[in-house]
């Protein structure tokens, strides 16, 4: 299929579903089409991502087209500069299609907290897509894109990718730059790619991944290939009874599931070792602290003067800070900007955000207890399955409740993988996360492999 | 009131002489269009990452190398949160609980040491102009690299202050680290001054002055707030925890803002940035080529030519002038002690008068040394030298070294002929016998009288000595 054919199929799916799924927040038609008329006519089409459509998350920075993060605050901003991942895809052949829906700087897991629409599951419209990444998530779901980009901070590309049936990988953090990312919180944001299958994320993985001289938190390890396989004799996958067993508010439904994921890769060789990671019920409380403290440095840029509507009149100075952060900032993004505000300031610093960052230590060594005597971790993604929109956004603690099982490997900085291992009674897709070691992408990816295939044999 | 006594600690802030900004490959200059030298980093676009300079690191380890500081293997970047329109990603880079020196000294020139607590790593912010037509913000200083060195409260008198900021800015300008210009804010001082009764070892209530920019208003800043303080106390009332602002038109420091209104900066360490981890191998090369500091080269400059202290220490505390210094007096080490006199004494006079800029006089120093050579052999009279000098510097429209070979052309050559100045010699001789008289009956210090008399005759021209051997030989006859 020419590069053209592949973009028209992708826009003419986005013209017939997107009115309703609102995935994208803006469509570059003219740009895709274009590219795709040069790759087609001077491209030989040996780059690794020749043709191939991918979709961007609107908190990354393509050159010209529009930045929100989801916030009405970057409504009309533009950056003159792509993010080292766009430029990645760009010399690597990819077609972009457009900047994808978000909850607003990333915050939220549902897209419901997008500061433009909310986005719904092409699978079911009456769900939410999952978040951060939703509108990345959404756009692969229903064949918009081939491939997406997502940021997961503390969940934000497995979850949606688990609630689309969808694989998504958040890498190592520093694996992938971070340059051009609108910052949510800095020490957990990392890119990663969301695609229909493992092979295919493995494919934009490995142009994202690599140092960057312009993010100083960017890794220098080389970037290991990826070894496919079909049987995992030897490998020792352990089972974190936290995260299955004894795990609170778990779906049965998704528990069974992953006790069959296991099976599945018992059968192929692997041997089954039970863990403990005796910290993850601290893992949110740590988590909400840690990343809202950052984000509330992160969004103090965002004043009123430079972006958003500035308040008019203001008395003082302060007042138009306070009105025009107000005006153009969401309700949950105001309540973590608080929130992290109240984590960092004299007299509480050290009962809130200093005790996260040891807490967050006790997680991370929790994983290096484990690495003792296992290679990967495998346990659900979600303990629910997509929600109903609206189901959740009054209770924000509940849905802080959802990311049990992702915020643990951010927190440590581990890769993990969200790969789809069926679907329940309702067809409600169910993920399963795979945790890897420190650099240990293609340990993953191979095992995910191996797992997608196990549930979907046509998932190559 | 004398029975209390200053507590004075100096936090000071040097622009370090980098080429580019500290997280960015923008310029580092003065001047230009507004909002001219920026990029998406030191703008705080959204997705813009800090990334650190060498040469900033590099420069910071020979500031705290020059005040035996104790440098840090590693030190963390944090970030100071605070709103302001000319800081644009609403915090500042800094570094808090582990900054890069620590445990420093310096010396002053009457022996006594003060302290150094650290010397920390920053980014400068922007600039605000209030007008009527509202604030205008340009941030071509934002990120412009810089060190804050912060001082113990060791020192006593505002005296000891600026002998202090004398002596720090002396070895930042040898260690090439900042250009110490205080009038264009390269280097800024505030003050922590409180008083205490004398024999009281707790401290009293500490007030920050800012908004000083020459060594002048340090100095006349801590004399006024240290008789404020005074006065408070002997007015029974408190002195407030403040920070005050110090204008030099007021002649007073005004409050700008108390405790109650500091704000809470919230640090934490900057996630963007990992912990600056220097290695030991680097570190010892960086201690290895440290030129001489002032406190040496004042030393040396007594033992070596013996100049007096008041000279030698003048000479050495600006860099730039002891270098040129040494350069010109290579070859004629022997004049050293006069020439150091002569830039101290009839040099420096003139600069005060007619404003020449440094550059031009490093570039003169040459001619300087050959006139003030001529002077000391006689081919110049004081006079002469004095209307050479005059001529010279207010000689704009020449550069300092032409103007002062035109006027050495003009001023000529002094008379010291016997046949030129016998007959002058024996007419002032004539013109007052009585003298001549007074003279012959014992009162010989009249001889400057009649030198002076013979000067005046020939418009200062004359070789004094010559003169003076003259009258010797016809007076003692």
């Amino acid at each position: 299929m020419t590069a053209t054919a592949h973009v028209e199929a992708c826009l003419a799916q986005i013209a017939a579903r997107d009115g309703e799924v609102a995935a994208f927040l803006h469509v570059d038609a003219a740009g895709a089409r274009q590219r795709a008329a040069w790759l087609d006519a001077r491209a030989d089409g040996s780059a690794p991502l020749h043709g191939l459509t991918i979709a961007v998350k609107d908190n990354i920075a393509v050159a010209g087209q529009p930045l929100t993060a989801g916030s009405r605050m970057l409504a009309g901003y533009v950056p003159a500069r792509d993010a080292t991942v766009v430029t990645r895809l760009l010399a690597a052949g990819a077609v972009l299609i457009g900047k994808t829906n978000l909850d607003e700087f990333g915050m939220g897991s549902s897209t419901e907290l997008s500061g433009f629409a909310p986005t719904r599951n092409p699978l079911d419209l009456a769900r939410v897509p999952g978040g951060s990444s939703g509108g990345s998530a959404a756009a692969i779901a229903a064949d918009m894109a081939w491939a997406a980009l997502g940021t997961d901070t503390g969940g934000s590309i497995r979850q949606p990718a688990a609630f689309c049936g969808l694989a998504g990988l958040k890498p190592t953090y520093g694996r992938v730059s971070r340059s051009g990312v609108v910052a949510y919180a800095s020490s957990l944001d990392q890119v990663g790619p969301l695609a229909k299958t493992v092979r295919d994320v493995a494919r934009v993985y490995a142009v994202l991944a690599g140092h960057d001289a312009l993010d100083a938190t960017s890794a220098v390890q080389p970037v290991q290939p990826v070894q496919w396989r079909d049987d995992l004799a030897g490998l020792r996958v352990g089972v974190a009874r936290e995260h299955l067993d004894d795990a609170v508010g778990l779906d049965s439904q998704i528990q069974a599931r992953i006790h069959a994921a296991l099976d599945a890769l018992r059968a192929r060789g692997a041997v089954l070792v039970p863990i403990s990671l005796p910290h993850t019920r601290h893992g949110i409380a740590a988590y909400y602290l840690v990343a809202t403290a950052e984000a509330s440095a992160n969004l103090s840029r965002y004043d009123g003067l430079r972006y958003g509507a500035r308040a008019p009149n203001p008395a003082t100075l302060d007042a138009l800070y306070t009105h025009s952060r107000a005006a153009s900032l969401g309700r949950e993004v105001q309540r973590r900007i608080l929130l992290g505000t109240f984590a960092l300031s004299a007299g509480f610093q050290d009962a809130f955000y200093q005790k996260a960052c040891r807490v967050r230590r006790k997680i991370a060594e929790d994983f290096q207890t484990a690495w003792r005597s296992c290679d990967v971790l495998l346990g659900p993604t979600s303990p629910v399955p997509p929600w109903l929109l609206g189901q959740m956004t009054a209770d924000p603690l509940a849905m802080y409740l959802m990311d049990a099982f992702t915020v643990g490997p951010s927190l440590a900085g581990l890769p993990a993988l969200s790969v789809p291992v069926g679907v329940d009674a309702q067809q409600l897709p169910i993920g399963a996360q795979l945790v890897g070691q420190p650099f240990q992408e293609a340990m993953i990816l191979a095992v995910g492999d191996v797992l997608q295939r196990a549930f979907a044999p046509e998932a190559t | 009131m004398s029975a209390f006594e200053a507590i004075i600690g100096l936090e000071v802030h040097a622009q370090l002489l980098t080429r580019t900004k500290i997280f960015c490959g923008c310029a580092v200059a003065v001047g230009g269009p507004p909002n001219a030298r920026t990029c998406p980093v030191c703008l705080g676009l959204p997705g813009a990452l800090p990334v650190l300079n060498a040469e900033v690191v590099r420069l910071a380890v020979r500031a705290g190398l020059g005040t035996q500081c104790a440098i840090q293997r590693m030190s963390v970047f944090a970030r100071k949160n605070y709103f302001y329109p000319d800081l644009p990603k609403g915090y500042q880079i800094t570094q808090a609980e582990l900054p890069i020196c620590l445990d420093g000294q310096l010396t002053l020139d009457d022996g006594k040491v003060a302290r150094i607590q650290r010397i920390h790593l920053e980014e400068d912010a922007g600039k605000s102009s209030h007008g009527d037509a509202g604030t205008r913000v340009d941030l071509n200083r934002a990120g412009t690299p810089l060190i804050e060195i912060v001082g113990h409260p060791d020192l006593r008198t505002a005296d000891e202050a600026v002998a202090y900021l004398r002596e720090l800015r002396g070895i930042l300008m040898t260690l090439g680290v900042c250009d110490g210009n205080m009038e264009e804010g390269s280097l800024r001082c505030d003050a922590n001054v409180s008083v205490r009764p004398v024999g009281q070892t707790a401290l009293g209530t500490r007030v920050e002055i800012k908004n000083m920019n020459s060594f002048r208003s340090v100095r006349e800043a801590i004399v006024y707030e240290v008789d404020r303080q005074v006065g408070v106390i002997a007015d029974g009332e408190r002195v407030r925890q403040e920070t005050r602002l110090w204008s030099m038109d007021l002649a007073r420091t005004e409050s700008m803002r108390s405790k109650e209104e500091a704000a809470d900066y919230r640090y934490f360490p900057d996630p963007d940035l990992p912990p600056l981890q220097l290695d030991d191998a680097w570190l010892d090369a960086q201690s290895v080529d440290l030129p001489e500091l002032p406190a040496a080269r004042k030393i040396r400059y007594q033992q070596e030519f013996s100049l007096e202290t008041r000279t030698s220490n003048w000479l050495a505390e600006e860099p730039p002038r002891a270098d040129a210094f040494d350069r010109a007096i290579a070859d004629s080490p022997a004049l050293a002690a006069a020439f150091a006199a002569f830039l101290m004494t009839q040099v420096q006079a003139q600069l005060q008068r007619h404003e020449r800029p440094w550059p031009e006089l490093a570039a003169a120093m040459a001619d300087l040394l050959r006139i003030c050579g001529k002077w000391r052999a006689g081919q110049l009279s004081n006079q002469m030298l004095a209307e050479l000098l005059q001529l010279a510097f207010a000689d704009t429209a020449r550069g300092l070294a032409d103007a002062l070979a035109h006027a050495e052309a003009q001023a000529g050559a002094v008379v010291r002929d016997d046949g030129v100045l016998e007959p002058v010699v024996d007419a002032v001789l004539a013109k007052f016998p009585s003298e001549v008289a007074k003279y012959r009956a014992g009162q010989k210090q009249l001889s400057g009288f009649f030198v002076g008399q013979v000067m005046r005759q020939l418009a200062g021209k004359a070789d004094a000595k010559a003169i003076s051997a003259l009258l010797t030989r016809k007076l003692d006859a």
